[in-house]
């Protein structure tokens, strides 16, 4: 094995290690869950792998290799775990790129009594002591709807597919076919990463938070305000134009949860995507309390590469 | 004709659009957080070089282009076009001025080159990298000037102009750079 590999290795198990050691210092636990499983936390763009078991004697059943530990870890929470963390390996059908891979580590953990403010924080003291050069660097926290201003002079909260389509060709971003029977969401997503994601974190790292109620995922929605719509808990922070985590002030309405996986599924539906089993064990635990909590998921193989200077996803 | 779907793609595609054929350079899959993927491909124009970045979602296709590379030898030109021939079928080809492009002042008899055919018609050629040409003008050298960068015009067989040392004379023969127009090394002594 070439010495820069074996250089690369033992970065990454440091980076690991100094993980570990962030959460001991705050009394959060580490856990390990179960990366096969029946349900799933159902979103509309993202696939999991199906795999087929045998579970005794009798004739294998379906699973699918879990897209996130985000279900059996909040029903961890639920039973009164307290703060926990896991490094866990996560895997997404179909996802491969300079950034993506079919399967990668995901760093998450769940804090009792954060909000998403207070979670950010604690985000940001652990890529700070993880990233030295941003150690010292006050992050920015910008709203959903700024950033829209800003980069591409649409109120994404007021829009239309017109509306985006104009800032598309007004920002040289190629509009593909069919875009106008395209969701919102999926729409404004375009200029999201067609022509803003590059642009954030470039001088210091950014949350982007507030996003539209519509794109919470398991969020809470805010009430919103005079003159402001309602939005949802959720941030994703951007380090030098790369998504590194995305976070919650995690939902606990059992009802809304289903009703928002069901959603999912019907979008999956329409676009030709087989309608994923619902994680029923975690509505069950929402049902029985969830304690008020924030979580975040961060991308640790991202971070190898922030660190390293790696460009590859596969190369670390 | 055929497609490729987005699972499909990679670089060195060779796809059609708006009856354009072009070749896929780059491609990167982006996906934010929780949104859809989208695949940024940047492809080349095989007739013009010019390049676009085109956005397509996962199940979105391409049409495949009917593309080819021949390699052919030049025999003549007339008035209006260039004429190769296959040198595995003997078919011969009329190419035109606009697909022959910078490749024309190169061109010299029974030189081989690599024809990119599209739909069964040709549609670029390029010429071997390195060539080697007559000089047939070009001002003497000053005496005691032969050493250092110091370069000079010269006309060679095919009329194309390029830099050459100083020490170059008329009838030497040269080898030149296709792809930059550019003077590599003498090969003989005219």
């Amino acid at each position: 094995m070439v010495a820069d590999k074996i250089a690369l290795l033992r970065q990454r198990a440091a980076l690991v290690a100094h993980t570990r050691a962030f959460f001991a210092a705050r009394d959060v636990l580490e856990v390990e869950t179960p990366l096969i499983g029946d349900g799933l936390v159902v979103e509309a763009h993202i696939d999991p792998i199906p795999c087929r078991v045998r579970l005794g004697p009798g004739d294998a059943v379906d699973r699918h290799l879990l897209t996130s530990p985000e279900g059996p870890m909040k029903r961890l929470v639920a039973a009164g775990s307290g703060p926990i963390y896991q490094l866990a390996r996560a895997f997404r059908d179909g996802e491969v790129g300079r950034r993506h891979a079919v399967e990668f580590t995901m760093l998450e953990w769940y804090r009792p009594g954060f909000d998403h403010d207070a979670l950010m924080d604690e985000v940001e003291a652990l890529v700070q002591a993880l990233l030295p050069r941003v150690a010292g660097v006050a992050f920015e926290r910008r709203s959903y709807r700024e950033l829209f201003v800003e980069h591409c002079d649409v109120d994404p909260f007021a829009t239309s597919h017109a509306g985006l389509r104009a800032a598309c060709d007004r920002l040289g971003v190629d509009v593909p076919a069919g875009f106008d029977d395209w969701s919102m969401d999926d729409a404004l997503d375009l200029l999201l990463v067609g022509h803003i994601e590059p642009l954030l974190g470039r001088d210091r790292p950014l949350f982007l938070h507030s996003y539209p109620p519509s794109q919470a995922a398991l969020a809470q929605v805010g009430t919103g305000s005079a003159g402001e719509p309602a939005t949802a808990h959720r941030f994703e922070l951007y380090v030098e134009g790369v998504e590194l985590a995305n976070g919650y002030h995690e939902l606990s309405d059992a009802a809304e949860q289903r009703r928002r996986f069901e959603r999912a599924n019907r979008e999956r539906e329409a676009m030709g995507r087989a309608p994923l089993p619902l994680d029923e064990p975690l509505l069950a635990a929402l049902e029985a309390g969830l304690p008020p909590c924030a979580g975040v998921a961060l991308g640790f193989d991202r971070l190898v590469m922030l660190v390293t200077g790696q460009e590859r996803i596969q190369d670390v | 004709m055929a497609s490729y779907g987005t699972s499909d793609f990679k670089k060195g595609l060779k796809v059609q659009i708006e009856n354009e054929p072009y070749l896929m350079v780059d491609l990167e899959f982006m996906k934010p957080g929780k949104g859809q993927a989208v695949y940024r491909v940047r492809l080349k124009s095989l007739t013009t070089g010019r390049v676009v970045d085109k956005n397509y979602r996962s199940g979105d296709s391409l049409e495949a282009a009917d593309v080819e590379e021949k390699s052919m030898q030049f025999l003549y030109k007339d008035a209006t076009d260039f004429h190769f021939m296959d040198g595995e079928t003997f078919e011969q080809f009329q190419i035109g001025v606009d697909a022959v492009g910078d490749a024309a002042k190169w061109l010299k008899d029974e030189m081989e080159c690599d024809i990119v055919m599209w739909n069964g018609s040709p549609i670029t050629v390029t010429p071997p990298a390195h060539v080697e040409m007559k000089v047939t003008y070009t001002e003497p050298g000053a005496k005691g000037n032969s050493t250092g960068n110091v370069q000079k015009p010269a006309t060679v067989e095919t009329d194309a102009e390029l830099m050459v040392p100083i020490f170059i004379n008329v009838n030497d023969v040269v080898r030149v750079d296709t792809r930059t127009g550019e003077y590599v090394e003498r090969v003989s002594k005219g």
